[in-house]
């Protein structure tokens, strides 16, 4: 098994990443520029309906991305696409996974699909996704 | 509430450029220790012209140097608390690396009302230009607006 001539099942990608902190937040609001306050203060958070304040998706998002590019080089990704199944809450324990479920040819060139997922320490789905990748 | 009449409607051009001690951070933020994203000679020797950024990168660049990052939902009367980030796409067409300079140029491409207009998914779609005028990317984002119920 190998990133450059996978078979369909294999799984390329796995990562885990460390509990989502409060502070891991407040990083990611100054470092991504995104400053929804949602993510970051509990007042806004409860009055926009939320016990607490829960982790951007795209906080996720970047760390699916790292297991991924750990396993593929960056220039090999086609495309890379999720859905925010679910709200990721504090203390998560995330895992990300994917697994090729196609290979192809694409534009001259061979690729494969990645299934992509990211699941908190209870095993529930919070990114459904997939990439495309060159091999 | 946000309808059809918002397709098509385009938010102000953003460009940002590529800088290290930014991207740094962020690389730091997530945890991420892949040399690609932090050695010019590490990135260069792999065949990039300079560091490489991570594959989310781009959507945080727009973010980070727009004057109003959240144009759209102001443009289409969308309060930021009732927002949620449904999907988000990337398709990249050619690499992006410390240095550059991208163009990013969002447009409304859909609206669709759910669950009997408890929710609106709107699509924003992204076009990014590098300082060659290279298509180096596109962006898509689907935003989820949790409507008020209806009194």
């Amino acid at each position: 098994m190998s990133a450059e001539s996978p078979s369909i099942g294999d799984r390329l990608v796995h990562k885990e990443f460390p509990p989502i902190t409060r502070h891991r937040l407040a990083l990611y609001c100054g470092a991504s520029g995104d400053h929804n306050p949602i993510h970051v203060d509990i007042d806004f958070a409860k009055q926009a309906g939320f016990p607490d304040v829960f982790s951007h998706g795209m906080l996720v998002m970047a760390y699916l991305g790292q297991a991924l590019t750990d396993a593929v080089a960056p220039s090999r990704i086609r495309s890379f696409s999720t859905r925010f199944a679910a709200i990721t809450q504090l203390g998560a324990k995330l895992t990300c996974e994917g697994t090729v479920t196609e290979l192809f040819e694409d534009k001259g060139e061979r690729r494969a699909r990645l299934a992509l997922t990211t699941k908190d320490q209870t095993g529930e789905i919070k990114l459904a996704g997939e990439a495309i990748i060159a091999l | 509430m946000v309808d059809q009449s918002a397709v098509g409607r385009a938010f102000t051009t953003v460009t940002a450029r590529v800088e290290p001690g930014r991207l740094r951070f962020f690389l730091d933020t997530i945890g991420e220790t892949n040399p690609l994203y932090r050695d010019d000679k590490a990135a260069q020797a792999a065949g990039y012209g300079a560091a490489a950024v991570p594959p989310t990168y781009l959507f945080c660049l727009e973010m980070m140097d727009a004057t109003e990052p959240f144009e759209f939902l102001r443009a289409l009367d969308i309060d930021l608390a009732r927002v949620l980030h449904g999907e988000q796409r990337f398709d990249y067409h050619a690499p992006v690396a410390v240095g550059d300079t991208v163009t990013f140029k969002p447009h409304v491409t859909s609206v669709t009302e759910k669950k009997g207009g408890a929710m609106t998914l709107v699509v924003v779609e992204t076009e990014v230009t590098n300082q060659h005028g290279v298509h180096v990317a596109d962006l898509s984002r689907t935003v989820v607006v949790r409507n008020a119920r209806p009194s």
